[in-house]
């Protein structure tokens, strides 16, 4: 077994508003991810895949509040730690986050080597320009990025090599742990492919030691990750491998997410896309029981009794589901 | 269903040009395009290939540099702002982004009953406007009780993107033009909207344009496929044909960049331009 790089152990996080209510945004949430891995997080949009992402890295800025749960990377407990701590010794060295909408995230007044500039001397303040800009150019070198693009200014570069530019600046520092959220959603299909090449790469390079990969386009989900976690109003509803959660997932969550899934290839014209009614629930108010129950349908009188608890499988699958693994198969076998 | 009678729109030698001198660019260059009744077609391109620039032609929203749009066998005439109403009766687009195709100061009511008054003019009774509204709202699966009296930014991506639907379903126009309508909502609610705009054209006998850069929607919608590679049509016809054994290396790289769950997705093909 290779070395845990990032361990979270029922993490709980809040988000409290205006009037003090607590929205439990990421709920008890556990994951592992091995050095070399690379992990997805599927779900639809705000069931908490970004919060979580933005928990994972101590991000704890008003409103988003710690609960509970401790989240070890590389065997350092950076739970509860003071968000400027963080920003000091963790980010950028030790876990580092392409945030959705990178491509808007640049200063348009400065120039490309300037971010360097920020992100190398907020760890190391006594960084000389000339430092600097041989270690970015070597390190463009080596991520197929021209070294023109060092003094040029956001808008004079296009949205796929922007995208690309903000994940090699995000990496400068070696970070162990590269959170990557939606990164390619604003792109067209031969941009996406060569983001994707390029985080890919740095897992190669040795640059990154793993990945955590958010999206909801689970084509590209299938592509990229290793291991597939599916969340849900703030939980996690399956774990299984990036295989075994496309082609055969068990709860009825991902079986419905799985069945919207469209690509360009023969048979799937022929095939229904299955639409999940209903919307997910506010989590102002969370449903007892299971928080899919609602929308749910097979659903039991006994599912929303209960809270529900993640049961565990062999590999490393689990499910938050009161049926067994059997029982779902037979349920699914006679739709 | 193609016997050359039952084309709704068409354009002929369609083209747009941009700025003058050294700043001309042609976005769209002379394209034939042809749509029939009650068909789903798609025109599939790259970001910069001109699709979303015909689709604003066709929708009379800016001007045709050369060429003719042709609507039901007629030219298409939208020189007064009377007859452009007119036109705009037959034909109306969903836009990819909900949130900005609102108006924030105007709740949801008033969104629905404007439709209500292009239609039918100003015959219904209140009663009867909530009747009609209502069952808008229950077409696609929203609940006209809850979102009465809200305003737009109240509701989700998905949800406004429903209600811009209910107002097509309001307007029963002949021709729909979908610009990218599930770019910006996640793959759970592109089904649904999906399915609602299928059941819309099964219920009003709309033809649907769909402008799109995802391949595996058109493939899934579309009767009729139109490849564009900057300005230029470059492949057209049946989908199955077009998807299934693209003939032009745009198109076949086009669809080798798209992942896939069965056949396997080839990276080592990728060089940083």
């Amino acid at each position: 077994m290779s070395k845990v790089m990032l361990e979270v152990n029922n993490l709980t996080t809040k988000y409290v508003t205006r009037f003090h209510e607590n929205i439990y945004a990421v709920d008890h949430v556990s994951l592992k991810v091995e050095e070399g891995k690379s992990v997805g997080i599927a779900g639809e949009s705000g069931c908490g895949k970004s919060t979580l992402a933005l928990s994972l890295m101590g991000y704890y800025f008003p409103p988003l509040h710690y609960t509970s749960g401790e989240i070890i990377i590389d065997g350092q407990n950076i739970s509860g730690m003071d968000p400027d701590k963080v920003r000091k010794s963790i980010l950028g060295t030790e876990i580092a986050y392409i945030p959705q909408s990178a491509m808007n995230a640049l200063n348009p007044t400065r120039k490309i080597i300037h971010f360097i500039q920020d992100v190398i001397r907020a760890h190391d303040p006594k960084a000389t320009k000339e430092e600097i800009y041989e270690m970015a150019k070597e390190r463009f070198d080596l991520l197929g990025l021209p070294e023109k693009v060092l003094n040029q200014f956001p808008v004079e570069l296009s949205g796929g090599m922007k995208q690309r530019t903000v994940i090699a600046i995000s990496v400068i520092l070696c970070p162990k742990i590269l959170i990557a959220d939606e990164p390619s959603s604003a792109l067209d299909v031969t941009s996406q492919k060569m983001v994707i090449k390029m985080l890919l790469d740095l897992m190669d390079h040795g640059i990154i030691k793993s990945m955590i990969f958010i999206t909801h386009e689970l084509p590209l989900l299938y592509n990229v990750t290793d291991d597939i976690m599916v969340m849900y109003a703030g939980q996690i509803v399956e774990k299984a491998t990036a295989k075994e959660a496309v082609f055969d997932p068990i709860h009825p969550y991902s079986k419905g997410l799985m069945g919207s899934i469209i690509v360009p290839e023969s048979g799937v014209r022929d095939a229904k896309l299955t639409a999940i009614p209903g919307v997910p629930p506010n989590l102002k108010n969370p449903p007892e029981g299971c928080h899919f129950a609602e929308r749910c349908k097979y659903v039991q009188p006994q599912c929303t009794a209960q809270s529900i608890e993640l049961r565990h499988l062999e590999g490393d699958r689990s499910y938050r589901c009161i049926f067994s693994e059997e029982h779902l198969r037979e349920v699914y076998k006679n739709d | 269903m193609t016997d050359g009678n039952d084309v709704v729109l068409s354009g002929s030698g369609l083209t747009k040009v941009f700025g003058m001198g050294r700043q001309r660019l042609t976005a769209v260059d002379h394209v034939d395009i042809s749509f029939h009744k009650g068909e789903i077609s798609s025109i599939v391109g790259e970001s910069g290939s001109g699709k979303t620039t015909l689709a604003k032609m066709l929708l009379g929203l800016i001007s045709v540099t050369e060429g003719e749009v042709y609507f039901q066998g007629k030219k298409r005439d939208i020189s007064t702002q009377r007859k452009r109403k007119e036109y705009w009766k037959n034909i109306q687009a969903i836009f990819q982004d909900p949130y900005s195709s609102y108006n924030i100061f105007r709740k949801i009511d008033t969104v629905l009953l404007d439709c209500i008054k292009m239609r039918n003019g100003n015959r219904y009774s209140y009663e009867e406007k909530y009747e009609l509204m209502s069952e808008a709202c229950s077409f696609v699966n929203l609940k006209f009780e809850e979102l009465t009296n809200k305003y737009p930014f109240e509701l989700s991506g998905g949800q406004m993107q429903r209600l811009m639907i209910a107002r097509i379903f309001l307007l029963k126009p002949k021709i729909l033009l979908a610009d990218e309508p599930t770019s910006m909502i996640d793959a759970c609610s592109r089904a649904t909207i999906l399915d609602m705009l299928m059941k819309l054209r099964d219920e009003t006998g709309t033809t649907l344009i769909f402008i799109t850069h995802d391949i595996g929607l058109a493939y899934y919608v579309s009767d009729s496929v139109y490849i564009m590679e900057h300005g230029v049509m470059v492949e057209s016809g049946c989908a199955d044909d077009v998807i299934l054994n693209p003939q032009k290396p745009y198109t076949k790289r086009l669809i080798s960049d798209v992942p896939k769950i069965h056949e396997e997705w080839d990276l080592s093909t990728v060089t940083y331009k």
